[in-house]
């Protein structure tokens, strides 16, 4: 490490999913008016990163992939904190599945100097928290998932708390690596209105598409892209069962004659 | 990479303590299905450390091989002994399929393994069939759970994919089942190893397994109150049933997340369920829907919940359930 850790952080613009209603007559999903936002497994990564900085000095680098549209969440980063924005977008990215995004990541990361790597754990619109392992995998670092808390512990060192389902696993790893964080991790700090307009002004944000990164075109974007979607659909409503409006004790006879039915009492 | 060379349905199989995961055996179970449709070997891939002894209760619930590698480097997960061990024993067995359960080590396993192997994987699959093209058909849901993929992975060998606990069903065990148990030796590149295992803390207020549950009462923000959650405990205590809940009153820090149901939480399917106060919102259903028998009870009759529940009750859960509990009490009074 030198004087300055430096850390990047993987952000990713979404829609905001607990915002999208179905159409129940269509089956349709509704996606007019849903907000477009940081996915809030990376906004903690970007606490995190910006808790380190806070603590012992550090450069954050936000990197998104996406379209040029998804710059606004490089903006927010920046009124967050971060001192650089890097936004890859190229058609050549389109369609990208995990993995083909992990690689395109792992290309542009190869072009920065970095200690550590953090990524949220998972993103809303695809809950698969593939893309850190897999970015871990292609740059060969040791990888920490599941990431409720993280400090430096000495020189080059980084301990984490990893999340498990019965509690939680102290691991340590040399930097540089890869972070995994989950949203419960932290609650983001509030963002800045004039640190956007100082990103503007100064051109902070970077956009490199893929002439600028250390990759080969075959493993990005769709034809990168392993798995493939065959078809996509809304789950059909189950036939409804029976609805009694009844008075409360009339009520509980109904019930209790179906658990009796079902030798629960 | 020719397609032809890859056979057989392969199954991650997670020790903690080298006891075998529960999703573990529900992956044999679903994966002997894929395996009688293509004619293909169902076989379990077991890493641990002292676990050799175990190998017979996977062929007794469905394996027709067993591989294991037992190593004192194993004794515990870690990405990457177990990334080079599951890696090593892909690239020698050339699987068709690896199913992977969707745990706290398999989320962290399967996309490492995934990148390592240059194959695709497609994670928290709620259904796995064979396609006519004999291709695994891998169905999720995305957007939170609004919307269901279908995804494929035409071009590359093994087709991976991850199952959370409690989707899939295991089969019943067959003591009399035989099968091959074999022991695969890897060679460890101990240089890679970077990360170091500190402790491992266990929380106790995680130790509730609503996915065991045959029964779960169920109460979301029309219940509202601690107060008023009494009233489940007490109908859970009288039928022999674990209570459970929705992500409102996990946020509104009521009840602990790990009862909570749904999308962001676990998927259940006991015998009875039963949905107090609870809306139904996607996210929920998607937790819950595949219960056997399903009871809702909501002031509003327009709520969702009752497009997916067996037995619908509109009304007042905070009126209904002591009058329930007096009753029940009463009859379980009487057979005692």
């Amino acid at each position: 490490m030198g004087d300055f850790m430096n850390i990047v952080v993987c952000i990713k613009q979404v829609p905001d999913t607990t915002e999208i209603r179905l159409d129940p007559i269509k089956g349709t999903l509704i996606r007019d008016g849903v907000p477009s936002i940081i996915n809030p497994d990376d906004k903690a990564g970007l606490e995190e990163a910006l808790k380190l900085k806070d603590l012992h000095g550090a450069h954050i680098t936000a990197i998104t992939m996406g379209p040029p549209q998804a710059e606004q969440v490089l903006k927010e980063a920046f009124a967050m904190g971060v001192d650089k924005g890097i936004l890859l977008t190229d058609r050549k990215f389109a369609g990208a599945d995990s993995l083909a995004t992990s690689n395109a990541l792992a290309g542009a990361l190869k072009k920065l100097d970095f200690d550590v790597v953090i990524t949220g754990r998972q993103a809303i619109d695809g809950d698969t928290a593939q893309v850190g392992p897999q970015l871990a995998e292609h740059l060969g670092l040791p990888q920490m998932s599941y990431v409720k808390e993280m400090s430096i512990v000495g020189e080059n060192l980084v301990r984490v708390k990893r999340g498990v389902e019965d509690g939680y696993q102290v691991l340590e790893a040399e930097t540089p690596c890869v972070l995994t964080i989950l949203s419960e991790a932290n609650n983001p700090r509030y963002m800045s209105v004039s640190k956007i307009i100082e990103a503007v002004r100064e051109k902070k944000i970077e956009v490199w598409d893929t002439s600028m990164i250390d990759i080969d075109l075959e493993v990005l974007g769709l034809a990168g892209s392993p798995t493939k979607v065959k078809k996509s659909f809304t789950k059909g409503a189950k036939t409804a069962g029976k609805i009694h409006e009844v008075t409360s004790q009339e009520a509980v006879t109904i019930i209790v004659d179906k658990l009796k039915e079902n030798f629960i009492i | 990479m020719n397609l032809n060379e890859y056979k057989g349905v392969y199954v991650f199989i997670e020790q903690k303590s080298r006891e075998i995961q529960n999703v573990s055996l529900e992956l044999l179970g679903r994966g002997r299905g894929l395996a009688d449709t293509l004619e293909e070997e169902l076989v379990a891939v077991f890493l641990g450390d002292g676990i050799e002894d175990q190998c017979q209760d996977l062929i007794s619930y469905g394996a027709d091989r067993v591989i294991y590698v037992d190593s004192p480097k194993l004794d515990r997960y870690l990405t990457e002994p177990y990334a080079q061990a599951l890696d090593a024993v892909s690239k020698f067995e050339k699987p068709n399929i690896i199913l992977i359960g969707a745990t706290s080590t398999g989320r962290d396993l399967a996309p490492r393994v995934s990148a390592r192997l240059s194959t695709g994987l497609t994670a928290d699959c709620t259904s796995l069939e064979i396609s006519e093209e004999k291709e695994l058909l891998m169905t999720r849901p995305a957007f939170g759970g609004n919307l269901m993929a279908t995804i494929i992975c035409p071009d590359h060998r093994p087709q991976m994919s991850s199952v959370r606990p409690g989707v899939m069903q295991k089969l019943a065990v067959d003591t009399n089942r035989t099968g091959e148990i074999i022991e695969f030796g890897v060679n460890f590149d101990d240089s890679k190893f970077k990360v170091r295992f500190i402790e491992e803390v266990k929380e106790a207020k995680q130790l509730v397994k609503i996915e065991d549950a045959t029964v779960l009462v169920s109460g979301g923000r029309g219940v509202g109150t601690a107060e008023n959650f009494k009233n489940l405990e007490k109908l859970a205590d009288n039928i022999g049933a674990t209570v459970s809940t929705s992500r409102a009153m996990v946020d509104a820090g009521i009840m602990s997340h790990d009862r909570q149901v749904g999308q962001t939480g676990k998927t259940v399917r006991p015998d009875i369920y039963f949905a107090l106060g609870i809306s139904g919102a996607i996210q929920h259903i998607a937790g819950m829907e595949e219960s056997e028998y399903i009871i809702a009870i909501n002031k509003d009759k327009g709520a969702p919940i009752f497009n997916t529940a067996d037995l619908g009750i509109v009304g007042d859960v905070n009126k209904i359930l002591p009058l329930l509990n007096n009753e029940i009490s009463k009859l379980t009074q009487k057979k005692a």
